[in-house]
């Protein structure tokens, strides 16, 4: 199936509002769609026999400082069966009193666990309903958030490679 | 009952947590796992990652586009080529630049060269850690023989670096096509002699058959792919399915196991190697004359030689250099078919000389989350075949 007509069946199930934005580019659609849809959005893609998305290749995350809302969350999706690929993606932003937030997918797709802790680690994204929500290559004791796009490459003073000692 | 006894029984139900790793010989690398046991069988398995971790997507946001060739090698150092094939791959077809047909050929050469290269070790050290050490020395004969023509064709041994964008970096040297068929005459025959040593081997046979199973519906769910997915019966080659480099021009065919355990991945690895090889043969017998970089002004180098002689190709030359080149505004994700699986590199642009985001899909990183799942049940000493047989690089994992 083309990725047009994906796009027409996520319209037709979850209405024109659920698609924020379409952008195509070099033959690939990327389809945004609503945060607070996604985990249906996810279960409806994975589910219906002729769309059938078994295999997600990566969930990913993007900063687009300063542009607000600041994080777009991706997620690329692969059918074992019709051997179909199609992007859909979603923007999140961060409250005023904590990190940004959004439904975790390992429900739908088992492999998405590390790769959502990576992303939650990476941009300080909470994945709501996460089985295991610890880091996975970051040390524990670290409160940054490296792959933000106001992080420093060279690093920070909060970036200690042992944590800081309790006397 | 007395109390002593009693207290045995209760020390005896306890499950007990044992570590392994970082540094351990079975890792491959530095990788940390607790292990949770009852006696001596796995309850579950617990990876800790990140003792490897470098950065790399961080770094590769503040580095030219071609300057992140020889770091996506050094993601995967047993399979090079292959991974500077991804990015290339990728950056091409956000630029749209045409690849020339000879530099295509050469591409695929060293794409199946790295893979034959990543089996042959993961063959070794695998045979080597379910206690039969043999093979290795075998294995590291012919693994020599790849790493000499990587030397001959580009100088690194392990990461010969030698992919640009729009080709590669210069022809293939005298001599390389003769050594290159003369080495594709005999390997199979010296796979013959691995398989003599493992195949029918009745310890190799009882510490692999049936030990580690990842049924199809997990590999699928778990995002397993490469000789993983392949090794639990389904026919899915991303060199088949949606072709790069001018795949569907070659004959070879997918190797599939339905055993699902650590022995199918065995058999699918060395059939692998074997269908690696006949693509090898055909890349001889078409190799065309011709450019080996596409020419595009302020994407791709000039002809090397050009840039001594030519007044405007040194100013391309060194416009690239300094100020790198501008890639669309865009994103594209781009899948080939690695030696470990689906390996994808997703490039997000906003129009500058640097990737605004890369994401690296690091196919040994996702067929690692189904350690556990293959790993319950079963004995402590099988749980290094398992862990094996996934042939993970702990670089990529972590990177």
């Amino acid at each position: 199936m083309n990725q047009e007509a994906i796009k027409d069946r996520l319209t037709a199930k979850f209405g024109q509002d659920a698609v924020l934005d379409t952008t195509v580019f070099r033959d690939q659609l990327s389809v945004t769609v609503i945060k607070d849809k996604i985990r249906e959005i996810c279960r409806f893609l994975r589910d219906e026999p002729d769309l059938f998305f078994d295999f997600l290749s990566f969930v990913g995350g993007v900063d687009k400082h300063p542009q607000t809302p600041r994080f777009e969350i991706v997620y690329q999706l692969n059918s074992s069966r019709h051997k179909h690929r199609f992007r859909i993606k979603t923007r999140v932003e961060e409250t005023a009193d904590g990190l940004a937030s959004i439904d975790s997918v390992v429900g739908v797709w088992a492999t998405a666990d590390w790769h959502e802790r990576e992303t939650a680690e990476m941009y300080g994204i909470t994945f709501k309903d996460h089985p295991d929500p610890r880091k996975l290559l970051l040390p524990e004791h670290w409160t940054v958030f490296p792959l933000r796009k106001d992080f420093p490459l060279e690093g920070t003073d909060d970036t200690p490679d042992l944590p800081p000692q309790k006397i | 009952m007395n109390e002593q006894v009693r207290r045995m029984e209760d020390f005896q139900s306890e499950l007990m947590e044992l570590n392994l790793g970082p540094h351990h010989p079975s890792t491959h690398g530095v990788f940390r796992a607790v292990v949770e046991l009852d006696g001596e069988t796995v309850v579950n398995v617990t990876p800790h990652l990140g003792y490897l971790h470098r950065g790399y997507e961080k770094t590769c946001e503040n580095k030219h586009y071609h300057q992140v060739i020889p770091l996506a090698e050094r993601c995967d150092y047993m399979g090079a080529s292959s991974n500077s094939l991804a990015f290339c791959l990728t950056v091409e077809k956000m630029l749209g630049v045409d690849v020339p047909e000879r530099a295509q050929v050469i591409r695929v050469m060293f794409a199946e060269l790295s893979r034959i290269f990543s089996h042959l070790f993961w063959l070794g050290t695998h045979a080597h850690d379910v206690g039969a050490m043999t093979p290795l020395f075998y294995n590291l004969r012919e693994r020599e023989e790849i790493m000499n023509l990587f030397e001959l064709s580009a100088g690194g041994r392990l990461m010969p670096n030698y992919l640009r964008i729009g080709g590669v970096i210069q022809d293939l040297p005298e001599g390389f096509v003769e050594r290159l068929r003369a080495f594709t005459e005999h390997f199979d025959r010296r796979v013959d002699e691995y398989e003599t040593l493992l195949t029918k081997n009745v310890i190799y046979m009882d510490r692999t058959q049936g030990i580690g199973v990842l049924s199809l519906k997990d590999a699928i769910g778990l995002g397993a792919s490469g000789p993983m997915i392949r090794g639990s019966g389904l026919a899915w080659d991303i060199r088949k399915t949606e072709p790069y480099c001018g795949y569907e021009t070659y004959d070879f065919s997918v190797a599939v196991e339905k055993g699902c355990d650590a022995y199918s991945r065995y058999l699918v690895r060395i059939r692998e190697m074997r269908e690696s090889n006949r693509i090898l043969k055909q890349t001889l017998e078409k190799l065309p004359g011709g450019p080996i970089r596409a020419r595009q002004p302020g994407v791709v180098f000039p002809p090397q030689e050009e840039i001594y002689t030519k007044m405007e190709s040194l100013i391309h030359h060194f416009m690239l250099v300094v100020e790198g080149l501008k890639a669309p505004v865009g994103e594209y994700y781009q899948c080939i078919e690695s030696p470990r699986g689906e390996l994808g590199c997703y490039l997000v642009s906003d129009g500058g000389p640097r990737p605004y985001r890369l994401k690296w899909r690091a196919p040994a990183f996702v067929n690692l989350e189904s350690l556990a799942i293959m790993a319950r049940g079963h004995l402590f000493a099988d749980l290094i075949a398992i862990l094996s047989s996934v042939d993970i690089v702990l670089a990529e994992v972590d990177r």
